[in-house]
């Protein structure tokens, strides 16, 4: 049996796990407030809160759940908007949206309003840009935004100056009704860690597989592994990073270590989907769908990750990601394995990386090309070079040619231009709803160019390059 | 709102647009939005024994129907039945203007997601695994997707319209300057967050209700009949609210109720029709695409003499408002500016698109995007900038449109100098022109955007609506009209002006649902007229109800009813308050037998227009303003960043401070996604390829401008207006199209090699190609 609590209501359901959470709190339990305005994650109407009790300590965060099996909802404390109501008056969010006319049709606001009150119940800095990456992937086509934007400085006008925001503090300031209290007392309760897990497909965040087949997972057995330990983790040990496949995006983005190393960690993190999809997603996930522009995958290209797999034996291979990918859509695995952990070298003083991404919109969308590089630069000289690029090949493409022509060259723009040739050599872009194969072949290039004056800001600007070029 | 340092005037003014929002009535729906409680029609509770149904469309954009086989799909356990053409007792037909489109294909299919059968079934998700099993063969034929081609081969939709005003063919004679060029700007998906729906259930009888997320209930309820081959009465429609509309439902929300009704006829059973997002983006129409030519003369002073455009429209396979549509851009194809001599014409083409239909700004922002275009090339090719162009031609009182109309109360000049006034646009133009001086990577450009926009259906017949009051006898009062909330706030309009004209609390009114047995025969929620139409129509109602309150109360005091006033839920005699409350009149008036009901017939006065000559006086009303825009261009990446939008819009005066700049920010980001990301593409089988929300972006919270200022500018109003205070849904929407040009002239500022392109969208693709092509 799933069991969880919804609102302030335990649930234990013989419904099949992987039937989307949406349909199971709308058409089942009659929540209407939750709306459908996708089923792809792509809109936000649907947003729901998922709490977890890890230690004692209940942690919400943000989902979609048109793109989530019911199954994952097990052990959890399930809020929709309903949830969040005050008797006979509004909560703080609410109030906040209601002052400042920031709902029209009113069709998308309670996604904005489980998803700001789940900005107030984050264990996270209340700064008004965080307020926003709270809201990042909800869509209103009414407003225009400037009203929910002042919606969102009012709840963080709120919130300042709480250092944490206790459960306590949020029932007596408005942010949520009193049950929540009584929550993480219920969760320990609820007996059974695990569901029994049917033979099936293998489903993780589910972000991308219930885009592309809801119908079909809802109506075979699927195999969540989201809570599998063994999947779980992120550690770091003599400067090599390891990172189990069901580590979300979101676990990167809040993981100290790696800001440290990475520190433009979240502003590139950022350029992937939105938070309620980062909350979600799955590396394991973004690296098997083998999306040629998978932004995770071209991430962790450049960072010349290792993947380790394993069998249904319990046996272990490691394989390179540059040499994981055969051509589209397929990859060396076989059906009785599973990815198990990535692993990479951290980058260090001497070396650098870099993130680039360019799409229709910038944030919660796809991108026409994106590319990372990772360099070690001893005396002016690249002494390790790792390029990757999406969205000009069948797939995520690391750059074997262009990585292996810059290492043990100069720092040089001749390097850079010469290197950027090579580059046109190996992609082959084509033409599609991302754009034309010029545009892409134009855009790799200045994507190229644009690692260079990032990362060597005094070095390079964008005339040097587009003079000789 | 950021405050500016050094402008004073503008901090003056922000600082009353702020004062004014807080004092301002909150949408009186807000309170069940942010709770979840507002039940749009997938909300509504269904009946027990509901069936869902799912669209069967085409596959192929053009051919004939070869053969179908439904077997296996009727075979699945789960599905009640399949219903075709065949089904239809009545007229397979729904074209609202012209009657060429059928309700589900019949032998031909016309465009790829055109509706083949309805698939009933105990779930929405048995009926679309029943779909799947649907096995259809059409022979291809030949598919146009763009209007030049439907043009060259003469597919047209209804014979072309043209206006015209003075010589313009010898005006051109008389130019120092002459132009020429073409121009294209895409279509734009609605994309309103809740998906085409309605529910249908059976009544007494053979009588069908039917709740549908529609703009037009008695298109749906006479088109229900048509179909059914039953008379109206026997059909209800009730619209409780939608999760926006913006157009998309003006139209295309019919169909999908009447396949509802239809199966319930059939099946004596309630029927539940909701498009998931892929059916509804594949099957729907959008915004229409149009292909134009141009020719603009100029004298050395910059006065434009002579403009000629025609505009190709891609009407898609079948007319829907198309042809209504087409006649709007001939009415807006000179935006804010007088031209003497003006030619314009509109050929809407047939294609193998779904129908375009309606979109916020219905035609007018397409016809306004060209003249703009033919003003930046013009300003281009002689060297000076658009903006003097622009001003040196701005609509003046008694300035004659090119449909015959004088333009009164003119405010074009007014929007425009404010605006340069209040937010000093000479300071902001420096500021760009230093900017783009010492940066290489980053380029900033400005642009100016008047916009002019009439206020009216052009239908003359179209302009009317009825509100009907009842006061219950505690004295609460329920309201229904023909209006249809959507998100606009018409509703909080409606119980503001009772709520005035009573002088009672708010919450003692209540705005019922939009319901064709309340409210019959009634004209869609469109054209920005929806507060002014029904608003005028509830102002009679509830000012015929204070009369015949007002000789009850001088009976009951005794005094004359001249003297009596109803304020603060109170008689007043003059302008003091007597013994006799509001409740107690009620009481009064009911023991006196006097009706508490009224039911107001408004028409909008003064207009007409003849279509046989192409003039009259359209428009109760024109509403005015101007839109600076400012963007920032990553030359590194082609991607951009609008910084500010200054608008000077003319409200008249608002009467909801608060819903009124909500529409005006929303239009204005709508504008903004239409001329940037939002791009719609077909392939040359007429396959949507922008077919998702992953293919398909809208502007989000991160890609609207960074700063977005509206002033109002003072005026008197316009007593055509309901309480003068001007229609607002449309017009700002076209402050978009700012967007464009402003990226154009930031092109130019990195690569003086660009060669102006008017080709919108502008997406970060175009912008990136524009400032690397020599």
């Amino acid at each position: 049996m799933i069991t969880f609590i919804l609102n302030n209501k335990i649930i234990k359901t013989s419904e099949h796990s992987g039937m989307t959470l949406l349909d199971f709190v709308r058409y089942q339990q009659r929540l209407t407030g939750t709306k459908i305005g996708c089923r792809e994650g792509d809109c936000g109407a649907c947003t729901l809160l998922v709490g977890t009790l890890t230690n004692d300590i209940i942690e919400y965060q943000s989902i979609t759940s048109c793109i989530s099996p019911l199954g994952n909802a097990h052990g959890k404390h399930i809020v929709t908007v309903e949830g969040t109501n005050l008797k006979n008056k509004l909560t703080t969010a609410q109030e906040a949206m209601r002052a400042n006319y920031a709902t029209q049709c009113g069709f998308c606001t309670p996604g904005f309003v489980v998803a700001l009150t789940g900005f107030a119940l984050l264990n996270s800095e209340n700064n008004y840009n965080n307020a926003i990456d709270a809201i990042s992937g909800n869509i209103c086509r009414c407003t225009g935004y400037k009203a929910i934007e002042k919606a969102a400085h009012q709840v963080v006008e709120k919130l300042e100056h709480q250092e944490k925001t206790s459960l306590k503090w949020l029932i007596d300031n408005e942010f949520i009704p009193e049950y929540f209290e009584t929550i993480p007392q219920r969760l320990k309760d609820i007996e059974g860690r695990y569901l029994n897990q049917p033979k099936g497909k293998y489903v993780s965040g589910g972000t991308d597989l219930y885009v592309q087949k809801a119908d079909h997972l809802a109506d075979n057995d699927v195999h969540l592994i989201a809570e599998k330990d063994y999947l779980k983790g992120i550690t770091i040990e003599n400067g090599i990073c390891m990172i189990g496949t069901n580590t979300t995006v979101s676990d990167l983005w809040n993981h100290k270590a790696l800001n440290h190393s990475l520190p433009n960690l979240k502003k590139h993190l950022k350029l992937v989907s939105s938070e309620q999809i980062r909350n979600m997603a799955s590396l394991g996930g973004n690296l098997v769908n083998a999306s040629p522009i998978g932004d995770m995958t071209i991430f962790l290209l450049a960072l010349n990750s290792d993947i380790t797999i394993l069998n249904s034996k319990q046996q272990e291979r490691t394989v390179a990601l540059k040499n994981f990918y055969q051509g589209y859509k397929t990859y060396d695995l076989k059906s009785d394995e599973l990815l198990k952990e990535i692993s990479f070298k951290l980058p260090t003083k001497a070396s650098s990386f870099n993130f680039e991404k360019v799409c229709k919109r910038t944030h919660l969308d796809i991108a026409s090309v994106n590319s990372a590089v990772h360099f070690s630069v001893e005396n002016e000289t690249f002494s390790e070079a790792h390029v990757s690029i999406g969205g000009v090949a069948a797939i995520p493409k690391y750059l074997h040619n262009t990585s292996t022509f810059l290492t043990g060259k100069p720092l040089t723009l001749e390097t850079i231009l010469d290197a950027s040739n090579q580059l046109q050599k190996e992609i082959t872009p084509i033409s599609d709803v991302r754009g034309t194969s010029d545009y892409k072949r134009l855009l790799a290039r200045q994507l190229f160019f644009a690692h260079f004056t990032e990362l060597f800001p005094n070095n390079f600007t964008l005339n040097d390059f587009i003079q000789h070029a | 709102m950021h405050k500016n340092k050094s402008n004073k005037i503008l901090n003056t003014k922000l600082d009353a647009v702020s004062l004014s929002l807080k004092q301002s009535i909150k949408n009186l729906d807000s309170y069940t939005h942010v709770r979840g409680e507002s039940l749009y029609v997938d909300d509504v509770n269904i009946r027990q024994g509901t069936f869902h149904a799912v669209v069967f469309d085409s596959p192929k954009a053009h051919g004939k129907i070869k053969h179908i086989d439904y077997s296996k799909a009727e075979a699945l356990e789960g599905v009640e039945r399949i219903f075709t053409y065949k089904d239809v007792p009545g007229e397979n037909e729904i074209g609202g203007i012209i009657p060429d489109e059928p309700l589900f294909a019949e032998h031909d299919v016309h465009f790829w997601g055109m509706p083949i059968a309805l698939i009933v079934a105990e779930s929405e998700f048995i009926a679309r695994k029943a779909r799947g099993l649907i096995e259809i063969e059409i022979e291809d034929l030949p598919v146009i997707t763009t209007a030049k081609e439907a043009k060259a081969k003469g597919s047209f939709i209804n014979a072309p319209r043209s206006f015209s005003l003075g010589d313009t063919e010898k005006a051109f004679t008389d130019c120092d300057y002459v132009f020429e060029g073409e121009t294209f700007s895409n279509g734009q998906e609605h994309l309103y967050i809740e998906a085409q729906g309605a529910y249908a259930e059976p009544l007494e009888n053979g009588n069908i209700k039917v709740t549908s997320s529609t703009q037009g209930p008695t298109s749906v309820q006479k088109t229900i009949a048509q179909v059914l081959g039953i008379a109206m009465h026997k059909i209800e429609v009730d619209v409780t609210r939608l999760g926006g509309g913006f157009g998309g439902k003006e139209d295309q929300a019919t169909p999908w109720a009447v396949m509802a009704a239809l199966a319930t006829h059939h099946l004596n059973q309630s029927v539940k029709l909701i498009l998931n997002r892929h059916d509804d983006l594949r099957m729907t129409g959008k915004r229409h695409p149009y292909e134009s030519t141009y020719k603009i003369g100029l004298s050395k002073d910059l006065k434009i003499l002579a403009y000629q455009t025609e505009f190709l429209q891609n009407s898609g396979a079948a007319a829907d408002l198309s042809p209504a549509i087409a006649e709007r851009t001939l009415f807006h194809a000179t935006n804010s500016y007088y031209v003497p001599n003006v030619t314009t014409k509109v050929l809407s083409c047939k294609t193998n698109l779904p129908p375009n239909t309606a979109f916020r700004g219905f035609g007018g922002p397409q016809g306004m995007f060209v003249i703009e275009s033919a003003i930046a090339k013009a300003a281009s090719e002689i060297g000076v900038s658009a903006r003097q162009i622009q001003e040196a031609n701005l609509l003046d009182e008694n300035d004659t449109f090119s449909y015959g109309q004088i333009a009164k109360k003119v405010e074009a000049k007014n929007t425009w100098h404010s605006a340069k006034n209040i937010f000093n646009s000479e300071a902001l133009e420096q500021e760009v022109a230093d900017f783009n001086k010492n940066n290489t990577a980053f380029k900033k450009g400005l642009s100016f955007m008047p916009i002019t926009f009439g206020i009216s259906f052009t239908n003359t017949p179209m302009n009317h609506a009825r509100a009907l009051v009842h006061i219950y006898l505690d004295g609460s009062v329920g309201i229904s009209t023909a209006a249809v909330e959507m998100g606009q706030g018409v509703n909080t309009k409606m119980m503001q002006i009772a709520a005035d004209v009573f002088s009672i609390p708010i919450d003692k009114i209540k705005i019922e649902t939009t319901n064709t047995t309340r409210v019959a025969n009634t004209s869609p929620s469109a054209a920005s007229s929806t507060a002014d139409l029904n608003g005028k129509a509830t102002l009679m109602a509830c000012n015929a109800l204070v009369e015949r309150l007002k000789l009850v109360a001088s009976e009951d005091l005794n005094v004359s009813e001249k003297d009596i006033n109803l304020k603060d839920e109170s008689v007043f005699i003059n302008d003091k308050p007597s013994e006799l409350s509001w409740t107690e009149l009620i009481s009064s008036a009911m023991l006196k037998r006097v009706a508490l009901t009224e039911n107001a017939h408004y028409a909008t006065p003064e207009i007409h227009f003849d279509k046989t000559k192409e003039k009259g006086h359209p428009f109760a009303y024109h509403v005015y303003g101007t839109a600076i825009t400012t963007v920032t261009v990553d030359c590194t990446r082609g991607t951009y960043e609008f910084d500010s939008v200054k608008i000077v819009h003319d409200y008249g005066k608002s009467m909801s401070e608060g819903i009124d700049l909500g529409q005006v920010e929303g239009a204005l980001i709508q504008g903004i996604g239409w001329m940037t990301m939002e791009e719609i593409a077909y392939n040359d089988e007429g396959k949507l390829l922008s077919n998702a929300l992953s293919t398909y972006k809208i502007p989000d919270i991160f890609s609207v401008p960074k700063s977005v200022e509206v002033i109002p500018v003072e005026t008197e109003g316009n007593d055509m207006a309901i309480l003068k205070s001007k229609a607002v849904g449309e017009p700002p929407l076209m402050y978009g199209i700012g967007a464009y040009f402003a990226l154009q002239n930031a092109i130019k500022a990195f690569n003086s090699n660009y060669d102006l392109e008017f080709h919108a969208p502008m997406t970060p693709e175009k912008v990136l190609m524009g400032l690397y092509n020599n």
